[in-house]
């Protein structure tokens, strides 16, 4: 009942990856947004700039001369005790990766949009996850996004997230792909996203002189070590936190959001496991795939940092043969989801699974239904070698 | 054979700058609105006023979940003959499928480029027709007229109630009602 009221308030608009995230921002009206508004930028900061031009927000928006800077004044703003957020992308993400550590390390709650795209050389800026993989070990939660609408909800489920758990959160969209198709989005009433994200209630603000406090303190030998794995702590508990968040946003919104999602998994004996906008491509494909008999699904991670390796083992336990799809090269190495995978499979206790590896979509290439046919084909077949295949 | 049934499939084959984004993205609001699914993107290639362009739109009844670009199409919009030199533009199209071109030549002229097709061939002289009610030879709103008119993907109406919505403080009510005249323009040029 009080569902349906929610409900009928929506407003439904045709929007594209980055206009949503805007959106979303929008209503979640923070107080500073710093940014490098130059290419490989996101289509959110000009949305967003355009918005404060037209008076929807009061938001200071900060032009730096570097992301190093967008991300350094964010953190300066943040510190202070206001709600500050950016976005950034590719080669850009990579030139803020020393600040980044600082967030995390520091507790900030800082909201960061990415749309996720290749990195130089040679020179590409289309959609795969090399950017924000470079960086997934860096105390950054990391949401992933399938489509305009996950993006939107993201953005939202993130900046609560941030200020319940003191960590910054990053909400990835795949470049291109999702960030600039325009898509059917149920945009919720500002004031239903206005309550449900509150105002933030900074601890230990700069700008709080009553109780001054040291931000960013020294730690030797004795103490750093204490501060890292405390963290590490904290980082656990978000996934919990994270759950709690997606469950709320549920009652509002009637979506729902969580850990992964299972897609025709109860009785799927051949199973792709991935993340981000290609994940609508395997739908598709295990549909009419199953509409000839094959037991198959697809299971695609939302939350990729905290990993959550027991849940996700689990849920796999049952799966005869997997494939993992990375939009990610990793050299010298197996590729990121791969390896967590496989890890999940350990915690879980599961037993001795074949599990095989494929790359996809690097720098924009595009993946077609014919390239999943294949690995489902390879998983019914039994062809999974040790090595990474590639979908061309 | 189509992929998806239930989806319908356009190309929208231009040159930058010729409005092809702002003709799907137009279609694609009016489709939302009239409660409808679709997805709009452009081919992911290097962006500059003059290159040849691509852009995908699909629209459905139910969610579309497919990131794929659109191969298969159903109908193809040419706002540029020129490209027409490069590319097959009537890939993949077949004989119940129909490909329109914005042209002053006769369609036997422009079946003459694409000998493999054997649909329907629609001539609008986009370009002479805006020249004639805009003033400027913007083709893309007088051949989305007639894309909704053989398509029936959306309405005329809201359509142009989706432009008012957006163009009006852009380009100003005068302009705003001269673009929606060249869309209906197009849609009645049968």
């Amino acid at each position: 009942m009080n569902n349906k009221t929610i409900k009928n308030k929506t407003n439904i608009k045709a929007l594209n990856g980055g206009y949503a995230m805007a959106e979303a921002l929008r209503q979640i009206h923070p107080d500073v947004m710093a940014v490098y508004p130059i290419t490989p930028q996101t289509t959110i900061i000009e949305t967003y700039a355009k918005m404060k031009a037209d008076g929807l927000v009061t938001t200071e928006i900060i032009q730096t001369e570097s992301e190093h800077s967008a991300m350094s004044a964010t953190i300066g703003a943040c510190s202070a005790g206001a709600r500050a957020v950016t976005a950034s992308s590719s080669q850009g993400l990579l030139h803020m990766a020393e600040t980044l550590p600082v967030v995390s390390g520091l507790g900030l709650p800082i909201v960061m949009c990415v749309s996720s795209r290749a990195l130089s050389a040679p020179l590409n800026i289309h959609g795969e996850h090399g950017d924000v993989m470079a960086i997934r070990d860096f105390g950054w939660v990391q949401i992933f996004s399938e489509q305009a609408q996950d993006a939107y909800d993201n953005t939202i489920i993130a900046l609560r997230l941030a200020e319940m758990a003191g960590v910054p959160v990053m909400p990835i969209m795949d470049g291109f792909h999702t960030s600039h198709t325009t898509e059917r989005v149920e945009v919720l009433e500002d004031e239903i996203v206005a309550s449900f994200v509150g105002e933030r209630q900074a601890e230990n603000a700069l700008t709080d002189q009553e109780n001054p406090v040291t931000i960013g303190t020294l730690a030797l030998q004795n103490t750093y070590f204490d501060f890292k794995i405390d963290q590490e702590k904290n980082m656990q508990k978000t996934k919990t936190l994270y759950k709690k968040i997606c469950a709320e946003y549920g009652k509002i919104s009637g979506r729902k959001h969580g850990l992964f999602e299972a897609y025709k998994m109860k009785d799927a004996e051949n199973v792709i496991v991935m993340m981000g906008a290609t994940a609508g491509t395997v739908k598709d494909t295990v549909d009419a795939l199953r509409a000839e008999g094959k037991k198959v699904g697809l299971l695609k991670i939302n939350l990729f940092r905290p990993f959550p390796y027991r849940e996700v083992g689990a849920e796999l336990s049952h799966a005869k043969n997997i494939a993992v799809l990375d939009r990610a090269m990793a050299f010298g190495s197996f590729p990121p989801l791969f390896q967590d995978i496989l890890t999940s499979m350990q915690s879980a206790g599961s037993k001795k699974h074949d599990i095989a590896s494929y790359i996809y979509g690097i720098g924009g290439r595009d993946t077609m239904q014919a390239h999943i046919e294949k690995v489902f084909k390879d998983l019914e077949d039994g062809e999974i070698s040790n090595k990474i295949k590639y979908l061309q | 054979m189509k992929l998806n049934k239930n989806t319908f499939e356009i190309i929208f084959f231009a040159r930058g700058g010729q409005g092809a984004k702002t003709a799907s993205e137009l279609i694609a609001h009016a489709a939302v609105r009239e409660g409808k699914f679709v997805k709009a993107f452009p081919f992911f290639g290097p962006e500059r006023s003059g290159a040849p362009t691509k852009m995908f739109l699909r629209v459905s009844d139910k969610e579309i979940r497919t990131q794929e670009p659109v191969t298969d199409p159903d109908v193809v919009v040419v706002l540029d003959e020129t490209v027409m030199d490069s590319q097959d533009v009537a890939k993949n199209l077949d004989q119940h499928e129909v490909l329109i071109v914005n042209s002053t030549n006769d369609k036997e002229t422009i079946r003459k480029r694409v000998p493999h097709f054997e649909g329907s061939i629609h001539a609008v002289d986009g370009n002479g027709i805006s020249a004639d009610i805009i003033g400027k030879p913007n083709p893309n709103m007088v051949l989305i007229g007639h894309l909704i008119k053989i398509s029936e993907i959306v309405s005329l109406e809201s359509a142009a109630e989706i432009f008012r919505e957006v163009f009006t403080e852009k380009i100003g009510k005068d302009l705003t009602e001269k673009n929606i005249k060249a869309m209906e323009a197009g849609y009645d040029s049968l």
